[in-house]
């Protein structure tokens, strides 16, 4: 900003001082002013172009061809479906719509229970953690594990975890604490839902923890001593000054890990492998089943087309809610 | 202010939600060119223990061809899981290695692609001539009518294995023959947290190529002649009911096998809690599992009566890797040398001892090496009572749908939920309607 502010003044003198020539010299330095970010934004535009925009253009397009297996060498010469791929996708008395209906439905269930668990454990972690104490260090660490882990690497285990004759999870419910009358599948049929929600819980919560902790130290320290002071309980506390304060973190939060887990596509996938099971079903994996096991492509980038108009209204929606709340809570 | 801020929200927004569409695309050249004769790229499927193993294998061989012709072959060995997606990356991409190793059972579906050197009978020529190989191997290179896509490689079959102490263990004399004689002998070897079958119900290509073969003994194809589907024919729910009972009514399989899909039910054999499985070629893997060759028996895979033979007679798919020249090789004429060398009589014998697989090649079938107690009953099937899987274009989404019906019904069975011919059908019918519209 201070770097605009200069010409600006110069340009305001020059006004005064030579009318004559204000009009082409303001147009030139406006130029310039408008100018300069855009130069300093085009190679990362040129970038998002290249890695972002493109390939998005073209699935667009895809998703308006027949890209089956017979054009795939060429997509260029598969023929246009026009919206044949959409209706196939929404017509919702058809098995594909149905399946796709129903794998978004359980993808938003999903979604909303997991982002909703990642947030709170995230908050309440990062709140417990702002006492000093010992062995916070280590305790700070411990909690960052899962996000430090390579996910393959970690969501394997997890699925070892979860055989039914073989794994612990399995071992301790049903063997060791005999809560179950025989021994429950996690990979297979309705359960295989939680155990998607566990992992994803496990995976995400970090993430909301580190942003937790990092906007909680913005905080300063003496509001609380004052509220403290004032009379003011733990409770009230985190009601009345955390939270507010944490608005805008909570706000970037909550889209990232709606986005993330919206989308989260390696999760079920090294779980359940090609062919999920109904009730874990994400939209994700829907859709790469829908492209890459029945090779379809036109289908699977019609249905990713609509999943982007779906994100993109929610998103939009999302920001001009809270960015109109924030408003108000302002004012 | 207000304006660039609504610009950065919208950037942000748009680079956030971005990830979710994304596809890409690419030109394609013309057929395979010359540019560079002195290298190529093999992409080998993985056929022993490990990866590493196979490198093991491959690599005095591909040394032998670089001194006979001086090509330098660069090898990478796919796992099995990422194989067809990165053939497919290729494909669109038209960057891809020069030789590389299909599923027989892909043949008919990348065959329509494009992307595979056809194999006309000038190629077949440069490497020997067609008649080299056995016809059923040649039966699962492409659709009928056509110039195959590719060569066959390696071959196997289906066969029953039996671990031979829990036989003696549950008193049982002889190996079943008939699918009854199995369900029979499985009651008494299923008891004591012991069980007869194995099955990997939530491998898709397993579920297929065992409901194919039931499916041909109950006179069904699941397919028509003019290639349409045909999931839902009597004999195909019949086919699929039979297998799925195995676990559901007969209580011979584990319910625990229904989300096996990394080969648990071998490991479950070679520790005594499986005492069958149908499986292609598994002695490797039984060597590798810690087992001896005296501990476990093989006979050929069982049929509904009678002999095994051809018609209702099936008891095993053709199952193998053939090798395809991708059309977009630069070095033709060395991927034709090379696919030559390793269809080799020679070759044959020393790749497919160290795999445990037969050759599909003629002259090195008869080599002694493939006539042993374990690999003969799966050259028998070869033979005379092996089926290729229905050589259409749609063969992988078939694969996929039926296979994950399958793995549903499976699913149903070890929660103790009723399999009928109904929900059977029902499964069929839903999967049916997921093969694209012709």
């Amino acid at each position: 900003m201070t770097t605009t502010a200069a010409p600006a003044t110069g340009e305001r003198t020059a006004q005064r001082n030579d009318p004559g020539a204000a009009p082409r010299r303001r147009r030139s330095g406006r130029l310039r002013r408008i100018g300069l970010p855009y130069l300093l934004l085009l190679p990362a535009l040129l970038l998002e172009l290249l890695v972002h925009l493109v390939p998005m253009v073209i699935g667009i397009v895809v998703s308006f061809r027949e890209l089956t297996q017979f054009y795939v060498r060429d997509w260029t010469t598969s023929p246009w479906a026009g919206l044949d791929n959409y209706t196939l996708s929404v017509d919702f008395d058809a098995p594909v719509g149905q399946a796709l209906l129903h794998s978004f439905l359980i993808t938003c269930l999903f979604t909303v229970l997991s982002v909703g668990l990642c947030w709170l454990l995230g908050t309440a972690a990062a709140v417990f953690m702002q006492e000093t104490f010992r062995g916070r260090g280590f305790l700070r660490t411990l909690f960052l594990v899962p996000y430090a882990l390579p996910v393959y690497a970690a969501v394997i285990t997890w699925a070892f975890m979860f055989q039914r004759d073989n794994g612990l999870i399995n071992h301790v419910i049903h063997d060791q604490l005999g809560l179950t009358d025989s021994p429950p599948f996690w990979l297979l049929g309705d359960n295989s839902f939680f155990t998607l929600l566990v992992v994803s819980v496990w995976k995400g919560w970090p993430f909301a923890f580190l942003i937790m902790m990092a906007g909680l130290q913005n905080i300063p320290r003496d509001i609380y001593e004052a509220a403290a002071l004032d009379g003011a309980g733990v409770w009230q506390q985190i009601r009345r000054i955390t939270l507010p304060s944490l608005r805008p973190v909570n706000q970037v939060l909550v889209l990232v890990l709606f986005l993330w887990t919206f989308n989260d596509f390696n999760t079920p996938f090294v779980l359940f492998g090609k062919s999920a099971p109904a009730a874990a079903d994400l939209i994700s994996i829907h859709i790469y089943q829908s492209s890459f096991q029945t090779w379809n492509f036109g289908a699977g980038s019609a249905m990713s087309v609509l999943l982007l108009l779906f994100l993109l209204v929610v998103t939009g929606l999302y920001l001009l809610f809270t960015s109109r709340g924030k408003k108000a809570s302002d004012g | 202010m207000r304006r660039i801020r609504a610009a950065a929200v919208g950037a942000v927004t748009l680079s956030l939600v971005l990830t979710a569409a994304a596809c890409g695309g690419g030109t394609s050249g013309a057929g395979g060119s010359n540019e560079q004769p002195k290298t190529l790229t093999y992409w080998a499927s993985n056929q022993g223990a490990s990866l590493e193993a196979d490198k093991k294998v491959l690599q005095p061989e591909l040394d032998k061809f670089e001194k006979q012709t001086g090509i330098k072959v660069k090898l990478e060995v796919v796992p099995w899981g990422d194989l067809l997606n990165r053939i497919l990356t290729a494909t669109t991409s038209g960057q891809g290695p020069d030789v590389l190793n299909i599923g027989n059972t892909w043949s008919a579906s990348l065959q329509a692609s494009g992307a595979l050197l056809p194999w006309d009978e000038k190629n077949f020529d440069a490497i020997g001539g067609k008649d080299r190989f056995v016809d059923s191997a040649l039966g699962s290179t492409g659709a009928e009518g056509q110039d195959p896509a590719a060569v066959p490689l390696y071959s196997m079959a289906y066969a029953l294995y039996y671990n031979k102490k829990m036989f003696a263990d549950a008193g049982v004399k002889q190996p079943p023959t008939t699918w009854d004689e199995l369900v029979e002998t499985g009651k008494k070897l299923s008891k004591d947290g012991k069980w007869a079958l194995g099955a990997e119900g939530s491998n898709l290509s397993n579920n297929i190529h065992q409901v194919f073969v039931l499916g041909k003994q109950h006179g069904a194809d699941f397919f028509t002649a003019d290639g349409k589907p045909d999931f839902t024919s009597d004999g195909a729910v019949a086919a699929v009911k039979q297998y799925v009972d195995l676990m559901a009514k007969d209580k011979i399989i584990a319910p625990g096998n229904a989300e096996y899909a990394q080969n648990q039910s071998l490991s479950d054999f070679a520790k005594n809690k499986t005492a069958m499985v149908l499986w292609q070629t598994a002695s490797a893997t039984f060597t590798s599992q810690g087992m001896d060759e005296s501990e476990w028996g093989v006979v050929p895979a069982p049929v509904q009566s009678g002999k095994p033979g051809q018609g209702t007679g099936v008891n095993s798919m053709v199952a193998g890797i053939n090798m395809a020249v991708f059309g977009n090789t630069k070095n033709l004429d060395g991927a034709k040398d090379f696919v030559k060398f390793m269809t080799s009589d020679k070759e044959q014998i020393v790749l497919n001892k160290a795999y445990g697989s037969i050759p599909p090649v003629k002259a090195a079938q008869e080599d002694g090496a493939f006539g042993t107690f374990a690999l003969s009953p799966l050259r028998e099937a070869l033979a005379t009572s092996a089926a290729a899987l229905p050589q259409v274009p749609e063969e992988s989404q078939f694969e996929t749908v039926v296979g994950t019906a399958v793995k549903e019904l499976f699913a149903d069975a070890a929660a103790g939920r009723p399999v009928t011919t109904e929900s059977v059908k029902a499964k069929l019918e839903k999967a049916q309607q997921q093969m694209p519209k012709k």
